[in-house]
C-alpha cells in the first residue's frame, strides 16, 4: 500500500517535473490531499463584484473550494426571473441577493466568511470595498459597468488580478467559451462576442461554465500563491 | 511597424498609429472595451493621444453586457 503511494508520488514528480511552468509550489499541492487545499485556499480573501448569474454561481464554486473570505457586492434583490441561471431559490424573492447569497453560501459550509455590501459599485467605492482582496472577479451585467471595474481595479488597485466574463449569453457553442490571459493581472473568461439580447438572453449552462471557469482561475492563482 | 495584437504578430505600412487610427484599421467597432499596451490600461479619452509603436505588445478585450 505504501508502495503504490510512493510510486504515485514519484510519478507526479516526475510528470510536474517536464510541464513548462513548473514551480516547486505545484509540487508540494501535487501532494496535498482536499483537507490541505482547503486548508491553503481558507487564508485568502477573494472579491466578487456583482451577485447575478456570474457572480453567485462563481461564489458557490469558490466557497466549496474552501475560499476563507468572499466579499460579494450587488445591491440587486432577488426576483423571479433570475431563477433561470442564478443560485437562488424561489423563496428568496424579494431578498437583497447579498443577503440570499450568504444564507446559500453558510448553508454551504458555515466555515466560509461573507462579507455583503449592497451597494452600486463605482470608482470611488471600489478600492475601498475590495482592499485586502487577493484576486477580483467581475461578474457584472453592463459592458459599461465591466469596463468601469476592470479600468478602476488595474488603476487603483495595481497588482491584484481581475477575472473578467465576457460573452456568455446564449445557448450551445461550448468550445467558443476559452479564458484568455492578457497578463499578469487580467484575465477574460467567455466568448468576447456573445452578447445579452431577447433573441439570445443569458442561460444556465452558458454562465455557469463562465462562472466556474473564473472560479478556476482564481483557485489556481491562489494554489500558485504562498 | 511591426507589432503583438493579441499575441499575434502583425505587420502596418505605417511607421506608427493612434489607439484610434488602430481600431479604425482593425475595423474594431464594439464601444466597450480594454486596451493594454506593453501591460499599461489606456483609457478611452486617450486614445486619439496615445502612439503604437514598432515593438509594441497590445492587448485588445471586447466586454459584452450579460452576467
Amino acid at each position: 500500500m505504501i508502495l503504490i503511494r510512493v510510486l504515485c508520488l514519484l510519478e507526479d514528480l516526475l510528470l510536474s517535473t517536464s510541464k513548462k511552468n513548473f514551480s516547486i509550489f505545484m509540487l508540494y499541492a501535487k501532494t496535498m490531499g482536499l483537507r490541505d487545499i482547503k486548508a491553503h485556499l481558507l487564508k485568502f480573501k477573494v472579491g466578487i463584484a456583482g451577485a447575478g448569474g456570474l457572480g453567485s454561481n462563481c461564489a458557490v464554486a469558490l466557497a466549496r473550494s474552501g475560499i476563507g473570505t468572499l466579499v460579494i457586492c450587488d445591491f440587486d434583490i432577488v426576483e423571479l426571473p433570475n431563477l433561470n441561471r442564478q443560485y437562488y431559490f424561489s423563496g428568496q424573492a424579494g431578498k437583497l441577493k447579498v443577503q440570499a447569497l450568504k444564507e446559500n453560501i453558510s448553508g454551504i459550509d458555515r466555515e466560509i466568511n461573507v462579507i455583503t455590501f449592497p451597494e452600486k459599485l463605482n470608482e470611488r467605492n471600489i478600492p475601498e470595498i475590495f482592499k485586502g482582496c487577493h484576486a477580483i472577479v467581475e461578474a457584472l451585467d453592463s459592458a459599461e459597468m465591466k469596463e468601469m471595474l476592470i479600468e478602476t481595479v488595474q488603476t487603483k488597485l495595481p497588482g491584484v488580478p481581475v477575472i473578467a466574463g465576457s460573452g456568455l449569453a446564449g445557448w450551445g457553442r461550448n468550445n467558443d467559451l476559452r479564458c484568455r490571459k492578457i497578463d499578469e493581472t487580467l484575465f477574460i473568461c467567455g466568448d468576447e462576442l456573445s452578447e445579452d439580447s431577447p433573441e439570445t438572453p443569458v442561460m444556465a449552462p452558458r454562465v455557469g461554465i463562465v462562472a466556474c471557469m473564473q472560479a478556476n482561475i482564481v483557485v489556481e492563482l491562489l494554489m500558485n500563491k504562498k | 511597424m511591426r507589432i503583438l495584437l493579441n499575441n499575434i504578430p502583425e505587420e502596418f505600412p505605417e511607421e506608427n498609429l493612434s489607439v484610434t487610427e488602430m481600431l479604425l484599421k482593425k475595423k474594431f467597432t464594439f464601444k466597450m472595451r480594454i486596451v493594454k499596451i506593453n501591460g499599461a490600461l489606456i483609457k478611452k479619452e486617450r486614445y486619439d493621444s496615445t502612439i503604437i509603436s514598432d515593438g509594441d505588445e497590445v492587448q485588445m478585450l471586447y466586454l459584452m453586457s450579460g452576467g
